[in-house]
C-alpha cells in the first residue's frame, strides 16, 4: 500500500513533477495543431486563406505560360484557373481533416 | 496646421532597399538587406560559438540559449520526420534562426527586416522544396510520382486528380513564402501607419498631443505582439519544413 500521507508522501519523482507543475517549470506542450500552425482562429483563418491565395496563384501561373508556350490562349488558363482553385480547396481539406492513420 | 496639407503615410517605404556599406556597396549593390542577413548569420554563429565555448555541465545563460536552440529544433526534426529526421538538422535548425534573426533583428530601430521581401523568404522556400523533391526522388526513385495520385482513387479520375495533386504540390513554396512575407510586412506596416498617427496628432496642437497617447500605446502593445508574431512565424517556418520532408521520406 502507498499511502500519502501529507506532502511527506509519494516518491521523490512524483513530488518533484508535483513541485515543477505548481511552479509552472513544466511547460504544458503546445497543442499541435495540423500543420503545427498557430491555433487562434485567426491564425487558422489566415492559413486558410493562404493556402487558397497559393494554389490560385499556381494555376495562373501555370495556365498562362503554358498558354504562352502552346500558343492556346486563353484555354490552359481557364483550365487551370479551375484547376487551381480545386487545388486550393483540396489544401484546405488537408489542412482541416481529421488526420489520417 | 492647415487640412488641405496633410503629410501622407507612407507605409511601404520603410521596405525600400537603398546601398549600404559606403562606395563598395554602392559598386556592387550591396544593400541594407544584405548587410542584416550578414548580422543575422554573425550573430546566430556567434550565439553558438560563445555559448557552447566554456562547455560548463550547468550552462551559463548563453549556453542555454545554445543549447535550447539546438534542443528545441532536434527534437522538432526528430518528432515531425522521424528517426531519420535527424539527418536534416542542420538545415531546419540553419533555416529556422535565419529566419528568427531577421524577423527579430528587423524590430529594432533603424535596422531593416529583410524577411519582408518575398524575393527573400520564396528563395527560402524553393530551397526547401528543391531539397524535399530531391531527397523523395533519391529515396525513392520513380515511386516518388505516386504521391500525385493516391491509391485507391479510381483511374477515371486521374486526368483530374493528378494536375489538382501537381498544383496543390507547387503552392507549398508560395503559400511558405507567402505567410512569412505577409506576416512581416503586416506588422510592419501597423507600426508605421500608428507611428505616423503619434506624429500626425501631435503636430496639431495640445489636443493632438493628448490623442496621440492612444497610437502610442498602441505601438507599445504591437511591438509585444510583433516579438510573438516573429517567433511564431520562424516557428511555422521550420515545422513546415519538417512536415514538407516527412512527407518527401515517408511518401504516404
Amino acid at each position: 500500500m502507498n499511502e500519502h500521507t501529507g506532502d511527506g508522501g509519494g516518491s521523490f519523482e512524483s513530488r518533484l513533477a508535483a513541485a515543477r507543475k505548481k511552479q509552472g517549470l513544466d511547460p504544458t506542450p503546445p497543442a499541435q495543431s495540423v500543420g503545427g500552425s498557430q491555433t487562434t482562429s485567426m491564425g487558422v483563418g489566415l492559413r486558410v486563406g493562404v493556402e487558397l491565395l497559393s494554389a490560385l496563384v499556381v494555376g495562373v501561373a501555370l495556365g498562362w505560360y503554358l498558354d504562352r508556350w502552346l500558343h492556346t490562349s486563353p484555354m490552359l488558363l481557364i483550365v487551370f484557373v479551375l484547376l487551381g482553385g480545386a487545388a486550393g480547396i483540396a489544401n484546405v481539406w488537408r489542412l482541416m481533416a481529421p488526420k489520417r492513420g | 496646421m492647415a487640412a488641405e496639407e496633410l503629410p501622407s503615410i507612407d507605409a511601404l517605404g520603410q521596405f525600400e532597399l537603398t546601398t549600404s556599406l559606403g562606395a563598395f556597396g554602392r559598386s556592387v549593390n550591396f544593400t541594407q538587406s544584405n548587410t542584416m542577413m550578414l548580422i543575422a548569420s554573425a550573430l546566430v554563429l556567434g550565439m553558438l560559438y560563445f555559448g557552447m565555448r566554456p562547455k560548463a555541465v550547468v550552462p551559463g545563460r548563453l549556453q542555454a540559449l545554445a543549447e535550447m536552440g539546438y534542443e528545441f529544433i532536434y527534437n522538432m526534426c526528430s518528432d515531425q520526420i522521424g528517426h531519420e529526421g535527424r539527418r536534416f538538422f542542420p538545415f531546419v535548425f540553419t533555416l529556422f534562426f535565419f529566419v528568427l534573426m531577421g524577423n527579430l533583428l528587423g524590430l529594432l530601430p533603424y535596422s531593416f527586416t529583410y524577411t519582408s521581401h518575398i524575393v527573400v523568404t520564396f528563395a527560402l522556400a524553393a530551397a526547401v522544396i528543391v531539397l524535399t523533391t530531391v531527397v523523395a526522388l533519391y529515396l525513392h526513385g520513380w515511386k516518388f510520382f505516386t504521391y500525385f495520385f493516391p491509391a485507391g482513387a479510381p483511374k477515371m479520375l486521374a486526368p483530374l486528380i493528378i494536375p489538382v495533386e501537381v498544383i496543390s504540390y507547387l503552392s507549398r513554396p508560395v503559400s511558405l513564402s507567402i505567410r512569412l512575407f505577409a506576416n512581416m510586412v503586416a506588422g510592419h506596416v501597423m507600426f508605421e501607419v500608428f507611428a505616423s498617427f503619434v506624429v500626425m496628432l501631435a503636430a496639431a496642437g495640445t489636443l493632438g498631443v493628448v490623442g496621440a497617447i492612444g497610437p502610442l500605446a498602441l505601438n507599445v502593445v504591437l511591438v509585444g505582439f510583433e516579438l510573438l508574431v516573429a517567433a511564431l512565424q520562424a516557428y511555422v517556418f521550420a515545422i513546415l519544413t519538417c512536415i514538407y520532408l516527412h512527407d518527401a521520406v515517408h511518401l504516404h
